[in-house]
């Protein structure tokens, strides 16, 4: 488990770097959360299975594939909208076309921070797929990243990092969701005897 | 006296409820939502199906109820077990949707869908009718079976809440 937590250290870590780049002011990382979780508590991480949330995700392809999900709940997703510079915020409920893709994008720049640097520290071979936004209940779109357990069992591992920004304590989610076939991999690239 | 009474169906599970109580399962993506419901005893049943077959399953106990070919049997004998009439039955199915919109990605981004035919072609193995259904789509559903109408509604965040 420590070693999955330092995968998510290592990945998230970068990733914080790149958020606050893009926002231009500092972005607090906790420590991340290695769990294997019923299907169901999943979801609860985000405030339960009907939760509205912006979710960008993208499969994890390579030596060791996986699912990864961005996840922002609707208020952070519209300050870090609001944080961006040029992109004048619709400020209504949904969001515009443009909103969604420079979130799409975020997600991206994220993801790919994430896995370069995990890729790196692992020597494994892993990208992105390019990736794929919705706005809708946390529940709807996390049965997607669970699939490849589905035929295993009824828990998942999930890698769990939340992001803090600013005075508003903006809170976003990093779910890494290895497929049940990469652990192996994971643990023989870090050293670690299984 | 049971009108109040609402069960929840957990991901890759199933129950059944009589007499108005309400049957509800939340944040349908990719999976089915199938209800079954037997109009002359007020009696529902309920599957939160996550995969099209069992042919797949690798670990050595199987839960029937998250695959669309065993869960409609499991669900078919609880209900005639609790005085169900085969021949009564009617099935309604909500879910199956795309979640995401990936350019890539081979059958296992395809398994809304795939759920949906699984689903259909196991019910018409048993010869049950489809009364209705709200398949497809890019969004989640949360659904509720009221087993005093056999009434099935079904609510999203984009499109409100739909009865069938």
């Amino acid at each position: 488990m420590d070693v999955l937590r330092e995968v998510g250290n290592i990945g998230a870590g970068h990733a914080a770097t790149a958020l606050s780049q893009l926002l231009g002011k500092p972005v607090d990382m906790k420590v991340p959360t290695v769990s294997f979780l019923p299907f169901e508590d999943i979801a609860e991480r985000l405030g339960g299975v009907e939760t509205v949330v912006v979710a960008i995700f993208l499969r994890v392809e390579g030596d060791a594939p996986g699912n990864m999900f961005f996840i922002l709940k609707r208020e952070p997703a519209r300050r870090l909208l609001q944080g961006l510079p040029c992109l004048e915020a619709a400020g209504s409920e949904d969001y515009s076309e443009l909103e969604l893709s420079a979130l799409n994008e975020i997600g991206n720049i994220l993801a790919g921070s994430y896995l370069s640097s995990l890729a790196d520290f692992t020597g494994l071979h892993m990208s992105p797929t390019v990736p794929a936004i919705a706005v809708d209940m946390a529940g709807a779109i996390l049965n997607y990243g669970l699939l490849q357990f589905g035929t295993m069992g009824d828990d998942a591992l999930l890698i769990d990092t939340a992001f803090l920004e600013g005075p508003n304590q903006m809170e976003g989610h990093f779910f890494l969701i290895p497929d049940p076939e990469s652990f192996e991999k994971l643990f023989s690239a870090l050293g670690v005897p299984l | 006296m049971t009108e109040d009474v609402l069960i929840k169906v957990g991901m890759a599970d199933l129950n059944i409820a009589a007499c108005g109580a309400v049957l509800r399962t939340m944040g349908l993506g990719s999976c089915v939502g199938l209800t079954l419901y037997d109009p002359l005893i007020n009696l529902g049943g309920m599957a939160h199906i996550m995969l099209p077959s069992s042919e797949i399953a690798r670990d050595g106990h199987l839960n029937a109820a998250k695959y669309a070919d065993t869960a409609i049997p499991a669900l078919l004998k609880l209900m005639t077990n609790h005085g169900a009439a085969a021949s009564r039955l009617a099935a309604k199915l909500a879910g199956g949707a795309q979640m995401f919109a990936l350019a890539s990605g081979g059958d296992s981004m395809r398994i809304g869908p795939r759920n949906v035919e699984a689903v259909k072609l196991a019910l018409e193995k048993f010869g049950i009718p489809i009364a209705a259904e709200d398949t497809g789509g890019r969004y989640g559903r949360t659904v509720e079976l009221d087993t005093g109408s056999g009434v099935y509604s079904i609510r999203s965040v984009q499109y409100g809440v739909k009865e069938i």
